[in-house]
């Protein structure tokens, strides 16, 4: 293995299908026009000095090094900004063309620091490699002039470093910024000699509008913006690529590395998801891997009031054999189950609902999709025929009109909203449905056509009004709906949809949405060109959650918007490998592939190759699982890395869920809140530690290569093995690819999966079996996976969680985006810098009834439950809706959330909880006793050695 | 409904009558069909039995169609 060095073209590539011949050195060759002459130069090898440019940003030409000669021209252009032409006849290297270059660089060279070998960068600087490219020998201004202006290091972010001295004003960052991440956070200050880099109005780089998505650090030639991890290890000196374990945009990185120690992750160019770019979380949040609260060994404990006791993995896998034994010999077959990790890989996902459904001899499986995305596969199983999203990430590019609904991507998916902010500075319309006024509805040089603030739970009532305007005003898509959609079905919704009940100024009053406004986002949608919705849990997490994806699906169809690049229905999956969880038949009613456990014909393929009869009736799902125990018919339950403590709604519940079960394992990094009632500690890897493949929100499968040995002594797909084995299911597996063989054996879809593909191409996007052997970018091209597109009715019918005088205010919640999920990993590094504490966002108004002011400690009441957090007062809010994230368990926001749920999958309505917000002095007496009992619960007693 | 409930009759009627709200668009022909279906395809066995016991205990609080439906749930149980 050796550092990956990816070669920098200097400038973006043209997508052009145009081509231009031209002559280079001698060279002929043709590249697509408006290539850069520095471009296509390095495309036939030839690396043209340069120092401002670089591929990730458009050229600049600034800093004067890139020149070259043309024949018949004049002058000697800057190559990074000089256009190929058609015969052209192009010179990169002569005597005067040396002399220049070399003038520049003494230039550079007399107003940067010679501190080279004690300099970070060493052995990673472009200004040090262009010095010897060009052969600089001497400075004949001497070494002892003035530095560039130094204010001071700027070590103000916790992952990297600002040195203005050895800043030579390239603008690189200050582009990335812009170009890349779509923040403008940077600028340019000063003039001539005194221009330096500025983080907002010359602020520190952590109290400016910085992200810290790492791009600026990307872009950087020198040692200006450095990592601190390189700083304080050095350079790294070998490279592995892998796929980030946050979010469901699954940006692929180099892992960078010193031996076994990890020196930086960077965003890998050629992956297809992120293109080269990365946020704060992928790029810097990894420090949790080595945290000392991480568990190395596994533990157990006959009770969950007892300290826990270290002991081997052998002990510990016969007594968790043992305990599921004994409670299905005592309890019967079905009062056991388990919980499949979306942040696990497919591999070892597909192991546990395997080990469940064979080993259990059940099918007691579920995944935390139950509580985000389960309404999208099945509201897309019904309409289109298939659980996932439609389109690629590049699909984007292609889009004139963003629908953009309950999803906030420059917070939760940030690398696909910076590609998304990126297209809308193109041109690109936006309409954001959302109840809070989100970043994109006006950031720097982005500004929503249409934001339609509706009251939480009303999704149904707006989809269904934006039908009625493209249906009454005959702007529906006719002709394609005839060709790919059910017509009589389509007649049927189409009367619904028309019903003057549904029309924009009938539903005003329910859902807060200016009838008008509505309108008019509803014929932008219809006839701007490309419409492509996109969403997120907004959606999904209501009670009629799954009511809305149809609704999505149903207004796609009726515009045509789908089978094409720029258009399509794409869910916003929230963890890096949700989909990639309920792709791997971890829903209690589906195998692989999402074929139900009823058929016959399925069944009987899985059975022949695992040998063991299954069952053919659908399982328990997490809330049912639940509500058994509390029944006490649910005795066991073996969980892979989720947290549904803290992540579930109605906290209370789901403890007294757990609390009824005779033998919880909680297979995970760290003592996670639903660890403080297990049984069973199963210490888990990383996913540093250990190979598999995760699947992003796009289909994308991906790998993910180990890069430092597991620290706890065992992959998590070992461990699922060992349990296995133990139970007398045996399975048998050495590498994880021989898992995805046998994923590909059974499911379809996959067919054409296998390890060796995914090296050859990279990733592929399912279905990739013989019809498609390079994958799918983009579904329903000719038709729709079920035939027909079907139109369904989408009734909007309230949700029974209401105001009234005890709970007036309307809380919805989410995240932010230095947080993950419940933030177990992301707490655990230095992202807290910019989230401490979870925090109740509530508007001026609000406040001001109430006497609360900014910062104060306010009371969050519910029917369920209440709990005491910081109040933070915003308009981004509309009155009478307040909003918090779930990220720290000392605030625990869903003991506050019900247990409403949605009709057709049970995902919990999180959106919507009629509250009361007071005044308070601090926690909550329930906060208080929750974290003794946390820490009570934590205790690991000493380890005794055993006498001679 | 209580946040302290469990998979009592009173969670699944209220369940139940979710599902049934929405196929009753439907139409009475279709949707005990269509609600019985999603039962099936979606209720473990001890969740449709909970619902089937209470349908024999009187059915109270179920809506027409989704008693229908539950009806139509008792009849193919049995006959297999």
């Amino acid at each position: 293995m050796s550092l990956i060095h990816e070669i920098d073209y200097g400038t973006p590539r043209s997508t052009s299908e145009t081509m231009v011949t031209l002559t280079i050195d001698g060279e002929t060759l043709t590249v697509p026009e408006g290539t850069s002459v520095m471009r296509a130069a390095m495309e036939m090898g030839t690396e043209i000095p340069k120092l401002c440019a670089t591929d990730m940003v458009d050229a600049y030409g600034s800093c004067r090094l890139c020149l070259v000669e043309i024949e018949g021209r004049a002058g000697t252009p800057a190559s990074c900004t000089t256009p190929v032409m058609p015969g052209m006849v192009v010179k990169t290297q002569t005597e005067r063309l040396k002399r220049l270059r070399k003038g520049v660089m003494e230039l550079y060279i007399s107003d940067h620091p010679l501190d080279c070998l004690t300099c970070a960068a060493n052995g990673d600087c472009e200004l040090q490699d262009m010095a010897g490219a060009v052969g600089l020998r001497d400075v004949r201004y001497g070494h002892e002039g003035q530095n560039h202006p130094n204010p001071g290091l700027d070590e103000s972010n916790p992952y990297f470093t600002y040195d203005p001295s050895k800043c030579i004003v390239c603008s690189r960052c200050v582009r990335a910024c812009e170009e890349v991440q779509g923040t403008f956070a940077l600028t340019i200050a000063g003039r001539g000699f005194d221009s330096v880099v500025s983080p907002g109005m010359e602020e520190s780089f952590l109290g400016s509008e910085c992200v810290s998505c790492g791009a600026c650090v990307q872009a950087c030639p020198t040692a200006t913006l450095t990592e601190k991890s390189v700083i304080s290890i050095g350079q790294p000196e070998h490279s592995v690529v892998t796929t980030c374990a946050y979010c469901g945009v699954g940006c692929t990185f180099k892992a960078e590395m010193r031996g076994n120690e990890l020196v930086r992750m960077v965003p890998w160019k050629d992956g297809k998801a992120n293109r080269g770019h990365s946020c704060v979380k992928g790029r810097f949040a990894w420090g949790y891997a080595s945290h000392k609260e991480r568990i190395l060994n596994p533990m157990i404990r006959a009770s969950i009031s007892e300290p826990w006791r270290e002991v081997t993995w052998e002990e510990a896998i016969a007594h968790t054999a043992s305990e599921f034994k004994r409670i299905q010999a005592k309890y019967g077959r079905l009062a056991v189950g388990g919980i499949t990790s979306s942040r696990c890989t497919n591999e070892e996902t597909f192991l546990v609902q395997k080990l469940i459904r064979g080993g259990f001899g059940n099918n007691n499986v579920d995944t935390c999709a139950r509580v985000c995305h389960s309404p999208t596969g099945y509201g897309l199983s019904q309409t289109y025929g298939t659980s996932a999203g439609t389109q690629d990430f590049d699909s984007v590019e292609h889009s004139d009109v963003i629908l953009l609904i309950g999803a906030n991507p420059t917070d939760a998916h940030p690398v696909f909203g910076s590609r998304m902010k990126k297209r809308l500075r193109e041109g690109a319309k936006l309409i954001v449905v959302d109840p809070r006024r989100i970043d994109l509805v006006r950031t720097p040089h982005v500004e929503a056509a249409h934001h339609l603030p509706l009251r939480p739970g009303t999704n149904v009532a707006v989809l269904t009004a934006m039908a009625h305007v493209v249906v009454t005003e005959g702007l529906a898509d006719e002709a394609f709906v005839r060709e790919r959609c059910d017509w009589d079905e389509f007649q049927d919704w189409a009367t619904f949809v028309a019903d003057p009940r549904h029309s924009p100024e009938a539903i005003e009053a329910v859902t807060g949405v200016p009838a008008a406004e509505l309108r008019a986002a509803a014929r932008l949608y219809a006839t701007g060109g490309n419409g492509a919705i996109y969403y997120g849990l907004g959606v999904t997490e209501h009670s009629q959650g799954s009511t809305t994806v149809m609704a999505i699906a149903n207004l796609a169809m009726a515009t045509g918007n789908i089978g094409r690049p720029g258009v399509g229905v794409n869910p916003l999956r929230g963890q890096n490998n949700v989909q990639g969880s309920c792709d791997m038949g971890s829903f209690p009613h589906e195998f692989s592939g999402y074929r139900h456990v009823s058929g016959d014909e399925t069944r009987a393929l899985f059975e022949a190759l695992w040998g063991v009869p299954l069952d053919s009736e659908p399982g328990l799902r997490i809330p049912n699982m639940l509500d058994a125990a509390v029944d006490g018919q649910f005795k066991g339950l073996y969980v892979q890395g989720e947290d549904i403590l803290q992540s579930d709604p109605d906290t209370r519940h789901v403890a007294a869920g757990l609390a009824a079960m005779e033998c919880v394992v909680v297979q995970d990094l760290f003592l996670n809140e639903t660890a403080n009632y297990a049984h069973v500690f199963l210490p888990g890897s990383t996913f540093l530690e250990k190979d598999g493949t995760f699947t992003n929100a796009e289909r994308r499968i991906q790998r993910v290569r180990k890069v430092m040995p597991s620290r706890s002594g065992k992959a998590d797909w070992e461990i699922t093995i060992d349990l296995a084995n133990a139970l007398g299911f045996p399975m048998n597996y050495a590498h994880p690819s021989e898992i995805m063989d046998e994923i590909a054996q059974l499911t379809p879809t996959f067919t054409g999966v296998s390890y060796a593909k995914l090296e050859a191409e990279g990733s592929v996007q399912w279905p990739c079996n013989e019809k498609a052997p390079h994958g799918t970018p983009v579904m329903h091209v000719d038709g729709f996976v079920r035939g027909k597109g079907r139109f369904m009715v989408t009734e909007y019918v309230a949700t029974d969680e209401r105001t009234g005088p005890r709970f007036p205010l309307l809380l919805t919640t989410g995240r932010i985006l230095s947080q993950y999920n419940v933030g177990a990993q992301t707490r655990r590094t230095e992202n807290v810098v910019w989230h401490e504490e979870d925090r109740l966002e509530m508007h001026p108004h609000d406040a001001e009834q109430r006497g609360i002011h900014d910062g104060q400690w306010v009371k969050l009441a519910s029917r369920s439950g209440e709990t005491s957090l910081r109040a933070l007062i915003t308009e981004r809010l509309a009155p009478g809706v307040v909003y918090t994230t779930f990220h720290h368990p000392g605030t625990q926001a869903n003991v506050v959330t019900t247990d409403y749920s949605d009709w057709a999958t049970n995902c919990p309505e999180y959106k919507v909880t009629a509250v009361q917000v007071s005044a308070s002095n601090g926690p909550t007496a329930w906060q208080k006793d929750y974290d003794e009992q946390a820490r009570h619960s934590r205790r690991i007693a000493p380890h005794v050695e055993a006498a001679e | 409904m209580s946040s302290e409930g469990s998979a009592t009759s009173e969670k699944l009627v209220y369940m139940a009558n979710q599902i049934g709200k929405f196929f009753a668009s439907q139409g009475a022909d279709q949707a005990p069909a269509a609600i019985a279906e999603h039962l099936r395809k979606f209720w473990d066995p001890r969740m449709r039995a909970g619902i089937l016991a209470h349908l024999e205990s009187g059915g109270a609080d179920l809506d027409p169609l989704v008693r229908q439906a539950v009806e139509s749930l008792r009849a193919t149980t049995a006959a297999r």
